[in-house]
């Protein structure tokens, strides 16, 4: 008996607990909207699972228990109820599922005119690359990376004089979507902004994709999210999203490649 | 556990051992495509360079394929009474399968003295890697046939084994060979 | 070879220490892997008093923090589950419940327990070299695992850990060949496949994904110990360490993802299954009603076990793979939600229109219920693709894989500890004890795992030393993050009641009778208890029923053991018992 107290107890916690809105998705401040949809889908359907069925468990508990004189029912199956329940079950599943692969499909089709920016994540900090007014980014190479080329950058190529770096901070315009370039150069990293709904792993030695369009004015953090050593947790950058004008400015105090870099 | 009755009371050809062999011979099924995976992808890499292949594994791979044709031939006598033919074949087997394994160092001493150690290049890494794995898998079934055949269902069981060996350093060898 | 007609054992070494019987091997393997559970029970209440407490003692700090979270994941779900469940339950059940006088391989299993013990040794060496233990996560990703000075213990700590592994890998080997062909080929007379219990089934397809699974492992394994001991560059690019270039190319970081998840998926359900099968005959035998649909918990049994094969880089959505892939595993991972579901409307069901005793086992039973319904149901938004972009590797995750395995499947194993206790030992568990026990573990794990699902939700990333960084977290977090600690170290201290409740018990406790429970299930049928060497006596055995005629219309008691012979005369309008 007091376990069906208990369990109900729980549920109501758990009902509390995140109504409470305390630990809750950070405000979205990016286009991503349909990935908090099938989020939240799937949370609305899983939550009334959880609701659901410990209550039932609870009240078979209570009403079932042994008393004096009970005797169960000897009921080994039943085909049809099956039937049913397998029915309802893989129709809870395509209704969680069939948005989050449209979701997904535009996921991982950046729009021809994203702001490409490079990031570069090392044991502990992130870095930024932007292509400067050439519009494209110059090739890098690990193997060039040195204490006077941090980026590794290919200084044969004419398209990498005009990058600007940055060693600290990422701009973005808002309103533009924006597709990272992200690297690693010596551990798996993964770049993290929980409020943009961003999220992809640096490996070293490929590179990896994430685009989204940043939508609000402000400041958020960029942290890492794959265990890299011990400075893992201290692993963050400011990331700054401004009016056109606004970051156009930064990105003109930048030190570009051409002036900062030598071979 | 040699006489087992399946549930309808009859005895069976199929015993714990033969069971037991054929999961076995799952698990190492599973090792090999894990490895023969790898080596697949890490030769999409752009420091992927060819190793030169001494001719000796060809020989060696004769050698295995003698050997494994030893041992057919010790359970064919076996199944037709023929004992001593058997244990002619089944030393004969064995005997072959050692001079694999010592051709097989010997590969590696070719191409050590070559330049090519196990750090070398990706291929010189899985080289070295396959080729031991396959030994000591063979390795370890020489040893625990020394221990355990006794029986003629014991050496059709290590017989099994011994093929599936060869089949597998055929499929390694053809993919050392070709890539 | 045949173990029945070998000799009793004479001497104290064959009989308690080198002994080929099942019983024994399997309470070898229980006690090690509750031993070695319980130092990675003391792990986790270090990490928690720093999350709780951050800064409070001087001997955590991010690289010794780093250390015990790879060690306790590593310890928990390989030296601890994996061992207890296929090497304590498996080896101490299968037999027993299917007539035979022991497994087919007797020598190969005593072999298979201390090759498992010397795994363990070598893990804990790691604890005793310079550098300590490997501190680059149970996942021991490359580069990090390999390079040196990337994590804490790059030098002995990670080649024992890998060696370690190895050598568990060789006696899971052994231990699974012998418990798939003894099922196979040991069944006593009349026990067909369909009359088995389904904690036999459990462990039984457990085995088989276990050795089609680890295979991958050992691979991936030895390949990533090259890495770090020789300099190959299977698994490690061109990279640069604090500025150093290392002489290394070319290799993929990605393909040990691969290796290891293609072993790690399946590993959860080598874990889950025993739990779910011993769930099954805890709840049936408890609620005096066969369970719901066995045939379809076969089935769903085996579903899992096929498609848990081709969901593993649910795992890697976020790894930079091709992005293509994250249809397909997104698609296979939310199919398998489908068994699983199955059989929790099959454990209600069996609960519905029964005769529940509310004693301990059972308890424990409803435990797994409620905690594998919801560590279940976080694993969906995981498995929905896109869904998994804000939540991977944060504290949703640790929520969803301690309830499903951490909480789950221990309710399974506590449950089935006490239920099996007076068979194993012919005494009963303290029944007050175990009542506080089960109170303490099942409110307080949903004390300490359900805010995590919240804190996911939020962004905090998991495996961190400290929340400090973080300028997102609201301020009421680290009181969150102490009352989490608090219900831990409770959990904890249950646990350590447990463990004395055993002890005193098994030397102490009240007698009991040979089948307390009224159990249908062969084990509860030997002739003495303990059961003796050799389980049955002069005789095996035959079987005439399945395993499940709880409460059966017309019958004297309200259990018929699998060894009654069935009525001659059908009974006009009754249901038939025999299957």
């Amino acid at each position: 008996m007091a376990i069906s107290f208990i369990l109900v107890l729980i549920v109501l916690g758990a009902i509390v607990l995140t109504a409470s809105g305390i630990w809750w998705f950070t405000p979205l401040a990016s286009n991503w909207n349909e990935i908090d949809g099938a989020l939240l889908i799937t949370l609305a359907v899983i939550g009334s699972a959880f609701v659901v069925l410990n209550i039932v468990l609870a009240y078979f508990v209570l009403r079932y228990r042994h008393r004096e004189q009970s005797r169960a029912q000897f009921l080994p199956d039943n085909p049809k109820l099956e039937k049913i329940l397998i029915g309802i079950t893989a129709l809870g599943i395509v209704i969680l599922l069939a948005p989050g692969l449209f979701a997904y499909s535009r996921f991982i089709s950046p729009p021809r005119d994203a702001l490409t920016i490079e990031v570069v994540g090392e044991q502990w900090r992130w870095s930024y690359r932007y292509p400067g007014p050439d519009g494209k980014l110059g090739r890098a190479n690990p193997k060039l990376i040195s204490p006077k080329n941090l980026f590794g950058i290919d200084l044969t190529d004419p398209a990498a004089q005009d990058d600007i770096l940055s060693y600290s901070e990422l701009h973005l315009p808002v309103g533009r979507p924006v597709l990272l370039h992200i690297r690693s150069k010596d551990v798996i990293h993964s770049f993290f902004i929980p409020s943009f709904r961003v999220k992809m792993d640096a490996v070293p030695g490929m590179v990896t994709h994430y685009w989204f369009t940043p939508t609000v004015i402000g400041r958020f953090q960029a942290v890492c999210a794959e265990l890299c050593g011990i400075g893992h947790h201290r692993m963050q950058s400011p990331v700054i999203v401004e009016r056109l004008e606004d970051f156009q400015q930064w990105l003109a105090k930048q030190p570009t490649v051409a002036t900062t870099v030598k071979p | 556990m040699t006489v087992h009755h399946s549930p309808n009371g009859h005895r069976d050809s199929v015993t714990p051992a033969r069971v037991g062999v054929w999961l076995f011979l799952g698990v190492a099924t599973m090792i090999f495509a894990a490895l023969v995976s790898a080596y697949i992808v890490r030769m999409g890499s752009s420091d992927w360079h060819s190793l030169p292949k001494p001719g000796l594994l060809w020989v060696n791979t004769a050698i295995l394929l003698l050997s494994s044709a030893a041992l057919q031939w010790a359970t064919i006598a076996e199944r037709q009474g023929a004992h001593r033919s058997a244990r002619l074949g089944f030393v004969a087997g064995a005997v072959l399968s050692a001079l694999f394994l010592l051709g097989q160092l010997w590969a590696w001493a070719v191409l050590h003295k070559l330049g090519y150690f196990l750090n070398t290049n990706p291929s010189s890494s899985f080289f070295y890697l396959l080729t031991a794995v396959h030994g000591l898998h063979l390795l370890g079934g020489l040893i625990v046939a020394a221990w355990t055949v006794r029986s003629s269902e014991r050496l059709q069981l290590f017989v099994t084994y011994w093929h599936f060996l060869t089949a597998v350093w055929v499929v390694l060898f053809g993919l050392i060979v070709l890539t | 070879m045949t173990h029945h007609t070998h000799h009793e054992p004479q001497s104290f070494w064959t009989k308690y220490i080198f002994s080929q019987d099942h019983k024994v091997i399997a309470i070898q393997y229980t006690i090690t892997a509750l031993l070695v559970g319980l130092f990675g029970l003391v792990l986790s209440w270090l990490m928690r008093l720093q999350l709780g407490f951050p800064g409070s003692f001087q001997f955590l700090n991010p690289g010794s923090y780093y250390q015990m979270l790879t060690q306790h994941g590593m310890i928990m779900i390989v030296y601890l589950l994996t061992a207890i469940l296929l090497g304590g339950f498996g080896n101490y059940l299968i037999p027993l419940m299917i007539g035979a006088r022991d497994m087919a391989f007797p020598f190969l299993n005593m072999l298979s327990y201390w090759v498992y013990l010397v795994s363990v040794i070598v893990l804990m060496a790691a604890f005793f070299v310079p550098g300590g233990p490997t501190g680059a996560g149970w996942t021991l990703y490359p580069p990090l695992s390999a390079l040196p000075n990337a994590a804490p213990g790059s030098g002995w700590g990670i080649k024992l850990m890998l060696v370690s592994l190895v050598i568990f890998i060789a006696a899971a080997t052994m231990g699974g060949l012998n418990y798939v062909t003894t099922v196979l080929q040991c069944r006593t007379k009349g026990m067909t496949l369909m009359r088995m219990p389904l904690s036999v089934w459990g462990i039984f397809i457990a085995s088989v994904m276990a050795l089609f699974a680890f295979p991958a492992l050992f691979v991936g394994g030895v390949m990533l110990l090259f890495d770090n001991l020789l300099g190959t560059s299977f698994f490690i690019p061109a990279v640069t360490l604090f500025g150093q270039q290392l002489p290394r190319e070319g290799g993929n970081p990605l393909l040990f993802q691969h290796l290891f998840w293609y072993f790690g998926h399946p590993e959860v359900y080598v874990v889950i299954l025993p739990a779910m099968g011993i769930a099954s005959d805890l709840i049936s035998t408890h609620a005096r009603k066969p369970i719901f649909g066995y045939k379809a918990m076969v089935l769903a049994m085996a579903a899992i076990a096929f498609i848990g094969f081709i969901v593993w880089a649910h795992h890697m959505f976020v790894s930079g793979m091709n992005p293509y892939f994250g249809f397909f595993f997104a698609v296979s991972t939310l199919i398998i939600a489908i068994p699983s579901a199955v059989k929790v409307y099959n454990w209600l069901l069996t609960l519905w229109r029964g005769n529940i005793r509310l004693n301990v086992p059972m308890l424990f039973g409803i435990g797994w219920i409620s905690t594998f319904i919801i560590g279940g149901l976080t694993g969906l938004p995981l498995g929905n693709v896109v869904a998994d972009v804000p939540l991977h590797d944060t504290y949703f995750v640790v929520g969803h894989f301690h309830l499903v395995m951490g909480v789950a499947a221990l309710m399974a194993i506590f449950g089935g500890i006490y239920h099996w206790f007076p068979k194993v030992t012919g005494r009963m568990l303290n029944e007050t004890l175990g009542k506080l026990h089960f109170w303490v573990t099942f409110v307080g794990a949903y004390a300490i795992f359900f805010p995590m699902f919240l804190m996911g939700i939020l962004g905090v990333p998991r495996r961190y030393f400290d929340f400090n960084a973080l300028q997102y977290l609201p301020p009421q977090t680290s009181a969150l993050n102490i009352a989490i600690t608090v219900a831990a170290l409770t959990v904890g201290a249950a646990q350590l009641i447990f463990l004395g409740n055993l002890i005193w018990s098994a030397l102490w406790g009240k007698r009991a009778e040979a089948n307390p429970w009224g159990a249908t299930t062969l084990e509860w049928q030997t002739p003495t208890t303990p059961p003796p060497h050799g389980n049955w006596g002069a005789q095996t055995p035959t079987v005439y029923r399945w395993a499940y005629d709880y409460s059966v219309p017309g019958a004297e008691r309200d259990f018929i053991p699998q060894n009654v012979p069935t009525e001659p005369q059908v009974l006009v309008g009754a249901q038939s018992t025999v299957r």
